[in-house]
Order: structure tokens, then sequence, then C-alpha cells
């Protein structure tokens, strides 16, 4: 899905569908980033605080945003902004969906702004902000 | 009433050396299976000096949150930004400092405090590489 700046066009929408969240992945995805906090490995502790069970990281959701930008970088540029707010939880066995659209194209920077949102719903934003994208000149 | 008497509170500045099995391991947990981020020889190619992290790599940083000592269990997290000058890429050894730049609350069902912290990383040559936003939602 590799573009160039020139080929990324005004809303034009990128997607890509991540594989369902398996518990395994939460617990790779704490040893990989530190986070241990245990509402994302145990039940108990998750139901403890008041939510419906394990929740998945919200960071996990942002790197599969964090991945979409980047695709469509590919090796033409690199993610130069990646913002997002936490909407909605994301459970274990949820199919992650990630959109992006681009809003604003700039030459003289070479760079290209997406909106892009993570949905398990369609429709339905769990994660949700924007990215950029710097072209290599 | 809430306590705001520590915005402004800075960590002290944090050394991170960037590795390369960190960095696979991270974009393992992903599912992300962009070359750049496992295949030196590739990275190389493409005019990194070594492989390269994905742009939510300094979530594995674990800095220390200056101005809060809350309970884990019941912090979410509510807003993240990442802003880069370059590529963060392995070899990278940067100095990081953080600040606590906001605390305020909310009604909801239950009152919640949210915590605003931001992050600035600069390399060995005193180069900004990234800064980062985050917000921390207590309930």
């Amino acid at each position: 899905m590799s573009m160039t700046w020139q080929e990324l066009k005004p809303e034009q929408e990128l997607t890509l569908v991540k594989p369902p969240i398996e518990k395994l992945q939460l617990v790779k995805y704490a040893g990989a980033s530190k986070d241990f906090n245990m509402i994302h490995q145990d039940e108990e502790t998750a139901k403890k605080v008041g939510l419906p069970g394990i929740i998945a990281h919200g960071m996990l959701s942002m790197g599969f945003l964090g991945q979409l930008a980047q695709d469509a970088a590919g090796t033409n540029g690199f993610v130069s902004r990646l913002n997002v707010q936490f909407r909605g939880m994301v459970f274990p066995g949820d199919t992650v969906t990630c959109k992006a659209v681009v809003t604003e194209k700039n030459a003289d920077t070479k760079t290209v702004d997406l909106d892009i949102w993570a949905e398990t719903d369609a429709g339905k934003p769990v994660t949700k902000g924007q990215a950029s994208i710097t072209f290599h000149a | 009433m809430l306590d705001t008497s520590a915005i402004g509170t800075k960590t002290e500045w944090t050394t991170v050396e960037v590795e390369k099995g960190s960095i696979k391991a991270f974009a393992d947990a992903l599912g992300d299976d962009n070359p750049l981020y496992c295949d030196e020889e590739y990275a190389r190619e493409k005019g990194y000096p070594s492989i390269v992290a994905p742009p939510t790599f300094p979530a594995t940083f674990h800095l220390p949150k200056p101005g809060l000592d809350l309970e884990l269990s019941r912090t979410l997290h509510g807003e993240q930004e990442f802003v880069y000058e370059r590529p963060i890429v392995a070899g990278d050894i940067l100095h990081c400092i953080s600040e606590l730049v906001d605390v305020y609350e909310r009604d909801g069902k239950r009152k919640m405090t949210f915590y605003v912290l931001e992050t600035r990383g600069e390399d060995s040559n005193g180069s900004l590489v990234y800064t980062g936003r985050t917000t921390i939602i207590y309930r």
C-alpha cells in the first residue's frame, strides 16, 4: 500500500483490518511495552474497578493506527504526528478495523494529514484522531 | 477540592537506549510485519542507520510520571499524541524529560480527574526527536 505524496489524494480512504485480538496478544503487548496494568490481563482486577471484563490496551489500537499510517508512507516517508482520543473499549475477540481519510496535503512541507479512527463495530470509533505523514524530499 | 499544586512538576532527565530487540518485540506484539521494524539490511537500504521504531514505540519507555501517585488499575489512558522530527531508530540514545502540564476535573457518572503530561525526547546531540502528550484519567 506504499504511496507517494503525489499519489495520495484529498478524501482518499485507507483501511487496515487487524486479526481478532487474542489474550496472548495482550500479554505480548504488556511485556513489550512494560504496561502491567492488570485490567488488561486479569478478569477479577478488571471487574473490581467496574469494567465489564479484560480490556485491550488503548495503545494497542493506537499502534494499529500507526501501522495504517506508516504502511501508507511505505519507505517514502514517516509518521510525523499521531494523536488519538481513546473513546471506547476493545475486548479480546474484537476485530479492530483501522480507517483513514486524507484531509490535507501541503506541497511545501511534503506532508499529508489524515483523520484516523479504529472501530470494532462499523461507524462507532473506539479510538479517533489525526495523523501526519512527512514524505522524504 | 482539586489539588493542582503538582502542575509544573518535572522529572529528572532519563536516558533510554533504543535496542533492536525491543523494537522487534514491540512490532511483533502489534502484529506489524513492516520490514523496516525487523530487517536491518532492508532498513539500511532505505537510508536508515538501523531498524526503525513504530510510531507508538515511546510507549515502551516507561518514563517516570511527574507529580502522579495513582493506583494503576483506576487509571485510564484518555488521549495520546506523538510528534516526530524524525523516526526513532535502533541505537538511538534518547534523553527524555516529562512535565505535568495540567490537572483538571470533569463530572460524569462519577467524578474523574485528568492529568496531562508532556514528554520531550532529544538525541545525544541535543536535537529534538519527539514530543509526547499523554492524558491520564483517574476514575
